[in-house]
């Protein structure tokens, strides 16, 4: 028994649908229940489902033609079925090919007759992408903000986590600020053998005389690698949080005539050597000259100061805000050492860190300084 | 009284030419209720009233201009404007107040009684309501905390026989002694002829001491006549009380009869009363002088004092 | 009772941090005192003030009869003449009763008295369902107190909250609607040590995220966490945003999170029609509208009073699933 096709009428509002898609081809075996064609109505896409079996003998309206409801659009029957008679009764006078539909919101101009999310608006704004060359995901074709994502470049801002304090925090932040008001101060003192370190300097003066790598440098790509890996450090106390940083911005003090002051490299933790030691000379060349703005000598996350050329062996240098460490540096200095049972000439650095007792314990102090000290050992691999 | 009686009169005609707007309620031929038992108050006590207040308040000592000028909504009145006839505060005074909700001020006034015995102190709170509130809710949890408690209110029933167009009669059904609502609670009750400003300052008087003294709630009813309609907007007659009807207590009239009695018993002579009608009649003109110069609030003022 | 960790750190019951809260409230200001029913004698209904009455005596701990009007109003009035109540209503469906007193007095002496006067008080008690106490029982009412001008309003979701935000309401010269949850009462958390407050109007971000933002209060805090976990485990990262104060809103913290993510859900267990998420909703809408990735989704309690058999309560409030099929939807992922 052959069977028909129709458009159907699936809310009580819908006066004529689209048939969108067929997903079954002419002559192909249809059984009931399998989904036929999707069907654009006023409210959404609906799936049209076979009612009976057989094969899909006949399809009448084209996809894409608009076609009021009660309209016959596809025949099944079986394959040697006389269908003719059901055909000559279709009225196919009203189809027509489906115009752009209307957008609900009238006012639609040209440029924005893609429907976007105010956040794509905002970001397709601020990245300077052509709404017209992305493909909406969202209800209704909108473009969602996963549909941007090919056209963002994914360019990392620097970012801060607020982490909130823990009941044992708050407890430690207690106590030790009741020692030593504002920052609680404690300090941990390494020593560190700088002959690698040296020999990488004089490689680099042999190679590049009029810019070699200096202490500073090695010290800043090493303390670097270190706040890579102890995150911990490169925070700043916040009262009700610990603030984490993700760019690791130095700073290195430098003497001037009348006092110091403390330039910042910004983003330590994607610098090479290299890299570090140019910026370093750049910054330490205009701070010499009065020419840093504010932006290039505040909010350092981290701190060191070199008293090294003074012939300081050590001191120890205070935290200055937002960062919750500094590292005090004295001059290399040849000692003897004893290596494997015999006394030999040792060029050694004291190291002295001060931390702020309320972002840092000492066990994470100490692993910091020992990657650090193992880093400027190693400086051949910073 | 005759402040009370001239300044009313005076507000009926600012009412009339728009100085004065929304629900407006006179108490003209109450004022010996408000005068007899607010004299007997001392200045530490409380008191609270309904939207009926600009006679209590004014007894209370409230400067005329202020009140006035809270009745024509400037920023110079008692309340910046925020508050209205309805609404009079004079917290200088302990006169806490000028409510809307008929009944809804009763345990407010319990309230203050709580926290005078809390403290230990001897003050009284004085709250003045009309006979249309003693059936409502409130006026009962209140007097059964008020007597549960043992708090020093002294809750003045001013029953001037109507509940707006409804007569008492027809609304309270113990409403030949008022009183009896309370002493169901065990609440010792009086009665006083509230057209008497003398004997309601002694009735006051002697209900005040006890309430004192003993830190129990007392309930006096004060039987009284308003002269005009419930508001402004209610005829004094003809809608739900006869013209004779209105005359005949009129005939009562408290200010009337104090002054016949200063005159017949030598307290004061007819050139004593013309001088105190022409100082009420100056401190009323001089109200509604400061009251219509006075600047309205700004509107940037509007949600001040929402919050602390 | 409370159990000490290390130093500084303790745990205790909802329930408990109230009662040390209260306690300690007490303690420090005579003008401070409870009045409700059954707090005395009884030890409170859900013995919030236990202890209460052998400590400060029935001066201060005051048994009422069962009338929700007078003893509010008295209450306010006490408040009124300087004295600092909090009233306990045995739940908040009960302070329906004294709407009159808390929305025509409470919250409007000062402004109608010019500020001459000012009403100090807090209203406490348990708001939203338990189990199976039926429609007039069950009532989450927070959105009809959230509307008047002269209230603050707050609903605490954990131990710690609770004991910090009640001292901040008690210490409030404005009245305070404090609304807790009988099923929130025994929950165990991390209190703070001794006098901390928490200030009113400050919202906190319980679970930091990425991906969605789902705002919650009282006891849908606990769902919304619930629904976070397992949508982590989809390797979503929801970010949870509790408002504690629910007037004045926080809305910076709120608009923050909704503007970093640009997917918000807000859970809550009233009725969904003019219901307070509406107003979060709008609030968001004008603040962050060009941030968001889509329409914001509302999770609420079911349209009809509640009802006593099991199966139908379940449904009619939110559980952890419906705010994870709304995370889904806000995030196109349905």
């Amino acid at each position: 028994m052959a069977s028909r096709v129709i458009m159907p009428k699936l809310t009580d509002s819908m006066e004529e649908g689209v048939v969108v898609k067929w997903r079954k081809a002419e002559g192909e075996r249809v059984e009931s229940g399998d989904v036929l064609a999707e069907i654009e109505t006023d409210k959404a896409v609906m799936d049209l489902e076979a009612f009976a079996s057989g094969t899909l003998r006949k399809i009448l309206v084209p996809e894409g033609t608009t076609v009021p409801s009660g309209t016959l659009i596809g025949v099944i029957g079986e394959s040697d079925e006389d269908i003719r008679g059901i055909l000559a009764g279709a009225q196919p006078s009203a189809a027509r090919p489906s115009a752009p539909r209307p957008s609900p919101a009238a006012v639609a101009s040209p440029e924005e007759d893609k429907r976007a999310s105010p956040r794509v608006r905002t970001l397709a704004r601020e990245h300077g992408i052509d709404l017209k060359a992305v493909k909406g995901s969202g209800p209704g074709g909108r473009i969602i903000e996963r549909d941007l994502e090919p056209f963002l470049t994914k360019k990392e801002q620097p970012t801060v986590r607020e982490v909130p304090l823990s009941q044992m925090r708050k407890a430690i932040v207690r106590m030790t600020t009741q020692s030593k008001a504002p920052v609680p101060h404690f300090y941990v003192t390494i020593e560190v053998e700088m002959a690698e370190g040296l020999r990488v300097i004089e490689e680099s003066k042999k190679a590049a005389p009029s810019s070699p790598i200096s202490i500073n440098h090695l010290l800043i790509a090493a303390a670097a690698r270190a706040l890579r890996q102890h995150q911990g450090l490169n925070a700043s106390f916040a009262g009700e949080t610990i603030r984490l940083f993700s760019s690791i911005d130095i700073g290195i003090a430098v003497a001037l005539e009348d006092g110091l002051i403390v330039p910042v490299l910004r983003d330590c933790g994607s610098k090479t050597l290299a890299q570090i030691a140019e910026a370093e000379r750049a910054l330490v060349a205009r701070a010499r000259g009065r020419d840093l703005s504010p932006e290039e000598y505040t909010g350092a996350t981290f701190l060191i100061s070199n008293l090294g050329k003074f012939d300081v062996e050590s001191f120890i240098a205070v935290i200055l805000p937002p960062a919750a460490a500094a590292l005090a540096v004295g001059s290399v200095r040849e000692v003897p050492v004893v290596r494997d049972g015999r006394v030999e000439v040792g060029h050694r650095m004291m190291l002295t860190l001060s931390c702020d007792h309320r972002v840092i314990d000492g066990a994470v102090a100490a692993q910091f300084l020992q990657t650090f000290k193992q880093a400027l050992e190693r400086a051949r691999d910073l | 009284m005759l402040l009370i009686r001239r300044f009313e009169e005076r507000t009926a005609e600012m009412y009339a030419l728009g100085k004065i707007g929304g629900f407006c309620h006179l108490c003209i031929g109450e004022e010996a209720v408000a005068v007899g038992a607010v004299d007997a108050l001392r200045p530490e006590d409380y008191v609270f009233s309904a939207y009926r207040d600009h006679g209590h308040c004014l007894a209370r000592g409230s400067d005329p201009k202020r009140v006035m000028a809270e009745l024509f909504g400037r920023v110079t009145g008692l309340c910046k404007g925020k508050g209205g006839s309805m609404h009079l505060v004079d917290a200088e005074r302990r006169f806490m107040g000028g409510y809307a909700i008929v009944g809804g001020h009763l345990p407010l006034a319990a309230g203050v009684a709580f926290t005078v015995k809390y403290r230990g102190g001897d003050q009284v709170v004085l709250c003045f309501f009309g006979e249309g509130a003693v059936p409502s809710g409130a006026c009962h949890e209140t007097l059964n905390l008020a007597a549960l408690w043992g708090l020093p209110v002294l809750f003045l029933c001013e029953n001037n026989r109507y509940g707006m167009g409804t007569p008492v009669e027809r609304a309270v059904a113990l409403y030949s002694d008022v009183a009896q609502n309370a002493a169901a609670y065990g609440i010792e009750a009086g009665r006083v002829d509230g057209m008497d400003v003398l004997a309601v300052r002694d009735a006051v008087g002697k209900a005040v001491e006890q309430v004192r003294t003993r830190q129990r709630p007392y309930f006096l009813e004060a039987v009284t006549y308003r002269f005009l309609g419930h508001s402004m907007a209610d005829p004094a007659h003809g809608h739900y009380r006869t013209k004779a009807e209105v005359d005949e207590a009129k005939k009562r009239d408290p200010v009337l009869l104090l002054r016949t009695r200063m005159l017949s018993e030598r307290l004061a002579t007819e050139a004593d009363i013309k001088r105190i009608e022409q100082e009420v009649a100056q401190i009323v003109r001089e109200a509604v002088e400061f009251a219509d110069a006075s600047p309205v609030p700004p509107v940037t003022a509007l949600e001040d004092d929402v919050y602390v | 009772m409370a159990e000490s960790g290390w130093a500084g750190e303790m745990k205790a019951t909802y329930r408990e941090a109230l009662n040390q809260a209260l306690r300690e409230e007490m303690r420090r200001d005579d003008r401070v005192f409870l009045i409700g029913e059954d707090v005395a004698y009884y030890q409170g209904a859900f013995k919030i003030s236990k202890g209460f009455l052998e400590e400060f005596g029935s001066r201060r701990v005051v048994d009422t009869p069962i009338t929700e009007l007078g003893f509010t109003g008295l209450a306010i009035g006490a408040a009124m003449a300087g004295l600092r109540p909090v009233v306990e209503v045995m739940t908040f469906n009960f302070a329906i009763l004294a709407m009159d007193q808390i929305v025509n007095n409470a919250a409007k002496i000062r402004y109608m008295s010019g500020g001459q006067l000012s009403v100090p008080i807090v209203i406490r008690g348990p708001g939203s369902a338990a189990h199976q106490l039926a429609a007039q029982h069950s009532q989450s009412l927070e959105a009809w107190f959230c509307h008047v001008p002269g209230l603050k309003v707050v609903a605490p979701a954990t131990p710690h909250d609770a004991k910090g935000l009640i001292k901040s309401a008690i210490r409030d010269e404005n009245p305070v609607i404090f609304i807790e949850a009988q099923l929130l009462y025994p929950m165990q958390g991390e209190i703070g040590d001794g006098d901390y407050t928490i200030p009113l109007g400050v919202a906190e971000v319980k679970r930091p995220g990425t991906d969605v933002t789902l705002i919650a209060y009282s006891k849908m805090l606990l769902v919304a966490l619930e629904a976070a976990e397992k949508l982590a485990q989809e390797g979503i990262q929801a970010e949870v945003v509790d408002p504690r104060t629910l007037r004045p809103l926080d809305l910076t913290t709120l608009a923050a999170s909704a503007k970093k993510t640009g997917k918000v859900v807000v859970v809550e267990e009233g009725w969904p029609f003019a219901g307070l998420g509406a107003q979060i909703a709008e609030s968001l809408y004008r603040q962050v509208f060009d941030y968001l990735d889509g329409p914001i989704v509302r999770v609420t309690g079911r349209d009809a009073p509640m009802p006593y058999a099991r199966d139908l309560e379940d449904a009619a409030i939110p559980d952890a699933d419906q705010v994870v099929a709304a995370a889904h939807q806000v995030l196109y992922r349905t």
